[in-house]
């Protein structure tokens, strides 16, 4: 199959025959020739959902878990703001005794817990869910199965460490944990333990759905969509999938050396015993800076999907944009110690670092740049999406540009540890990637419900955000370098920090409220929106091409890519190859390169055993903060349900 | 005069907080290593800022442009995409060249700060504890080294190395005023050279997360001119000051008695404890608990009455004491001068 003569119609049986690959006997029925009419009705069995509630429990339909990525994600957005509001009103004046030390530790161990890893890596990951194999022209996410079991895993971490706070036993020593502040001396009781084993829980389902990412990525793109036609978007998640490949197990391993610090009496931090507590931070780092822009790059892609929809035209610098995002995603390894400058390291050392972390400013650079080219061909089409997109290029710049200062060693260790890094990190993090995010709630919104959020609620929601953030989170430059040290519960009055700390709360206060106006937007879109259409902005990517809500089988015949924005290269009808059966849940696999059709294979069926598997997994993690055996003991349930899942399903497919 | 010249200054530098920024600034340097650390960010940032004008301005230009609607999004001019490309490229090799004109501007500040130290500068030994300050000047006779809390002591206009060590969890000492921080890590020393150029009482306060009452954990360099400063340290070398009157006798006893003598230590008296402050001097200071309160005879009868209302959490436990043996502790206490 050399794929140079993609046309419409194209039947790969009849092709695959003809080279003898293909036992005419394993045949069921084909959509080639088939009326468009049958053709649903059979894919639609095939590929739905099963009814009732274990039907709904056993979905392995990327959008149906998506979706429920996205409104949990969502949920830890909200109950990590209102953490994050409880804080400001104990920070609004000095001395206030609304809220001691021990609830205040917890509360913003937990905001930044629930940020980091429930709310901004899933739900980077879950829009990439959605959208990634709606963007390459496949049916389903490949590892659907695993996908459904990276959900469950989520979300029994996510509740495992609510259910945690609600009972006084959160986490309080910082999302970064450190050594020995979280060690057994330290930090008695099960606090400390509930950070490391839900980083585990997070670790666990955010790499499984990294790989299934990747696969999806290389091996399932639609005929013709050669790497240089890969949308931007779908680029920034294969790069940020690797990422998280590399980075996330440095910080498993932390928390594997915590948790056996304080359960199994080891002394890998512990200095007195010939451990070190510095380690922790490397290891910490290693993955937390990787971590910013795991959060940072899908939300320039969504950015690279929304710009040119409104400009009219396709992202000036595709190549600069790609070799950027992979220059970013390499570089993100190499500045992890400039979280570390203080500590006192070798100034040789220390000044390597400073070097490699200003580096990273050019491929950001790059794409500003790029998109900023962009637009210049034309005024684009203000929309509530691209709004926020512009509310991105004023927040996200400062957060760089500040991130350049800290890149510098003397200057930042004045900052170190100060609200200017509070406000530097919100800059880079809600600019970077809120602000894209809300941007690409309004984007694809219509995609995924079928029905338009109101464009009025929209630029209030837009102006209620970026003011509200800008009033809360500038003055913290201000006030951090006027001293004020971050993760204090209390400051003196002295120190003259009571006004504008009064200041940050009401602006802290309006940023939330645009959280609860967007909400609004959300429902109402849902219950009473317009009705979207296909492509109510009229872009140019394949998730586009298909009807909103896609079904549940996404494209009725894959297409066939002829360019990076196919549905402005072919207006009337998008080519597609066909040959694919409709009785069974077959994919095309294509070569990872140029995208030729290389084999069909069968994606999983729905099944419940993944979130049996995630019930064993999530069980023994819970389990293990009280003993060691729980690792024992909790491989039989994992094997049982393994078993289950992997169970042969006595089908020819691997003979195909 | 002796008492009298920090106190002085200590109410000059409240005077100048009631101002905006303050005692606890990096924007306000009173160093010569804060003042290398002030110009450099007032650099960055002006750098920075035109840098983000910049850019908003081509942002804001592209609105005033017609929109490019109707036209075939695919056919897009060849000569203006070559002449943006020559702008992107610009614009890429300008960041570059600033970033790594940044980049040496940091090295040589660096340079600069590592240049500020002397080996035979005046050496105080720093140790972080949960949430308190350990101050001992080191000094090659054994008689000679006093150990302190909370506030150091230092000659104005002379360099001074602390060495920074942690006995429990992380901390980071930072007076901003005076220089950058540098983290107190158990199981390593870090070095930090700080000169003041003029008397004054800087404030400082612990900057890395340490539990329950980081918020509470600062501290105050005190800059003298040096005859002062010999003299306050000659002072806090005696042995603590023996009770005068009956009260202060029998506050004496109470503190042998009860647990206080657990923890702290009272030079020249049996009370010796290391695992909190020092109190031989404790009347001499100027603040209690790491800065907490001040000190006044209301709030040392506050922070032994109620060590977990002030600073919940702390390590500080509540010792019961009846009326009388309050009073008779805080008049023994007072007179530690």
């Amino acid at each position: 199959m050399t794929g140079a003569d993609l046309t419409s119609g194209r039947d790969l049986r009849a092709e695959a025959q003809a080279k003898g690959d293909l036992a005419p006997e394993h045949d069921g029925p084909r959509d080639t020739g088939m009326e468009q009419a049958d053709l649903q009705r059979w894919l639609e069995r095939t590929w739905r959902t099963p009814p009732g509630i274990i039907g709904a429990l056993s979905s392995v339909d990327h959008k149906v878990i998506a979706r429920r990525y996205l409104i949990t994600a969502f949920v830890f957005l909200c109950l990590g703001g209102l953490n994050a509001v409880a804080m400001r009103v104990q920070l609004s004046g000095p001395q206030r005794g609304l809220i001691g030390p021990d609830l205040y530790n917890q509360l913003f161990t937990m905001h930044g817990v629930t940020m980091m890893f429930l709310f901004a890596v899933p739900i980077v990951q879950a829009t990439g869910i959605y959208l990634v194999p709606l963007m390459v022209g496949t049916r389903n996410i490949a590892f659907p199965r695993l996908n459904a079991f990276s959900y469950w895993v989520y979300l029994s971490g996510g509740l495992f460490a609510w259910v945690s706070f609600a009972l006084n036993m959160a986490p309080d020593v910082g999302w970064f944990a450190y050594v020995p502040l979280s060690g057994p001396e330290f930090a008695p009781g099960k606090r400390a333990d509930v950070w490391a084993q839900m980083i585990t829980y997070t670790e666990v389902s955010s790499l499984a759905v990294a790989v299934a990412t990747i696969v999806t990525i290389l091996k399932q793109r639609a005929p013709g969509m050669s790497l240089d036609k890969i949308p931007l978007y779908v680029w920034a998640m294969l790069v940020t999938s690797f990422v998280v490949v590399f980075a996330m197990p440095a910080v498993m391993i932390t928390s594997t050396f915590l948790i056996l610090d304080r359960l199994v009496g080891t002394h890998i931090f512990n200095p007195a015993e010939g451990g070190d507590a510095l380690l922790f931070q490397h290891l910490f780092w290693f993955f937390g800076h990787p971590e910013v822009y795991i959060i940072f790059l899908p939300a320039t892609g969504m950015v690279s999907s929304i710009i040119p929809a409104f400009a009219r035209r396709p992202v000036f610098g595709h190549l600069g944009m790609v070799l950027s995002l992979i220059a970013v995603g390499f570089l993100s390894f190499g500045l992890w110690v400039h979280h570390m400058f203080a500590t006192g390291l070798p100034k040789l050392g220390a000044s390597f670092f400073t070097a490699s972390s200003m580096m990273i400013a050019i491929p950001n650079g790059v794409q500003i740049f790029c998109w900023l080219a962009t637009m210049w061909d034309g005024r684009p089409v203000i929309r509530a999406p691209m709004l926020f997109v512009f509310g991105f290029f004023f927040i996200f710049v400062i957060g760089g540009l500040t991130g350049v200062m800290l890149a510098s060693v003397p200057l930042d260790l004045q900052v170190h540890d100060t609200y200017f890094v509070v406000a530097h990190f919100h800059y880079v993090l809600i600019g970077g990637s809120v602000f894209p995010l809300l941007g690409a709630a309004y984007f694809w919104f219509p995609k995924i419900t079928g029905r338009m959020m109101s464009e009025r609620l929209g630029r209030l929601h837009f102006w209620l955000a970026f003011i509200g953030f800008n009033a809360a989170f500038f003055p913290m430059h201000i006030v951090g370098l006027w001293g004020m040290p971050r993760r204090v519960y209390t400051y003196p009055a002295e120190l003259g920090w009571g006004n504008i700390n009064l200041f940050i709360t009401a602006g802290a206060v309006v940023f939330f409220l645009s959280f609860v106006l967007f909400t609004f937007n959300l429902v109402h879109g849902a219950l009473k929106g317009a009705a979207a259409g296909n492509n109510p902005w009229e872009a140019g990517t394949l998730e586009w091409a298909t009807p909103s809500p896609p079904p549940s089988y996404n494209f009725a015949r894959i297409p066939v890519v002829t360019n990076a924005e196919p549905l402005w290269a072919e207006r009337d009808a998008l080519p597609v190859a066909t040959g694919l059966r409709v009785d069974a849940r077959e994919l095309l696999v294509s070569t990872v390169a140029e995208a030729h059709p290389d084999i069909r294979e069968k994606s999983a069926t729905p099944s419940i055993w993944p979130l049996f598997a995630a019930f064993a997994v999530g069980g023994t993690f819970l389990y293990s903060i009280f003993t060691p055996w729980a690792i024992v003991w909790g491989a039989l349930p994992i094997a049982v349900t393994l078993i289950g899942w992997f169970w042969p399903k006595g089908d020819l497919e691997d003979e195909e | 005069m002796k008492r009298f010249f920090p106190k002085a200054c200590c109410a000059a530098a409240l005077l100048a907080l009631s101002g905006c920024s303050g005692w606890q600034s990096a924007l306000d340097p009173k160093g010569p290593a804060a003042g290398e650390l002030a110009w450099l960010i007032w650099f960055f940032t002006a750098l920075c800022a035109a840098v983000w004008m910049l850019v908003m301005v081509v942002l804001a230009a592209t609105l005033f442009q017609r929109v490019r609607t109707g036209k075939d999004p695919l056919v897009l001019d060849l000569a203006s995409e070559h002449r943006k490309r020559r702008v992107v490229l610009t614009a890429v090799g300008v960041t570059a060249a600033i970033l790594i004109g940044l980049t040496l501007l940091s090295f040589f500040a660096n340079r600069t700060l590592a240049g500020i130290g002397s080996d035979e500068a005046l050496t105080v030994r720093v140790t972080g504890h949960q949430w308190w300050w350990e101050v001992r000047y080191e000094n090659a006779q054994p008689s000679r080294i006093l150990t302190t809390a909370n506030e150091i002591h230092i000659p104005a206009g002379e360099p001074v190395r602390l060495l920074l060590t942690s006995t429990d969890v992380i901390h980071s000492f930072w007076v901003p005023s005076l220089a950058g921080k540098l983290d107190l890590i158990p199981g390593h020393m870090n070095v930090l050279d700080i000169r003041a150029d003029k008397p004054g009482v800087y404030r400082g306060q612990c900057a890395e997360f340490c539990g329950a009452q980081h918020a509470n954990m600062g501290t105050f360099i005190i800059a003298e001119p040096r005859p002062q400063f010999d003299a306050w340290l000659d002072d806090q070398l005696r042995p603590a000051a023996a009770p005068t009157n009956a009260e202060a006798k029998a506050g004496a006893d109470l503190f042998l008695q009860r647990p206080c003598v657990m923890c702290h230590r009272i030079g020249g008296t049996p009370a010796g404890g290391t695992v909190a402050p020092d109190l031989t001097h404790i009347a001499s200071r100027q603040t209690l608990a790491a800065g907490t309160l001040t000190m006044s005879r209301g709030n040392l009868a506050a922070w032994i009455t109620d060590p977990q209302g002030i600073k919940p959490g702390s390590h500080m436990p509540v010792t019961v004491l009846n009326g009388d043996e309050l009073n008779a502790i805080i008049a023994y206490l007072e007179g530690l001068k």
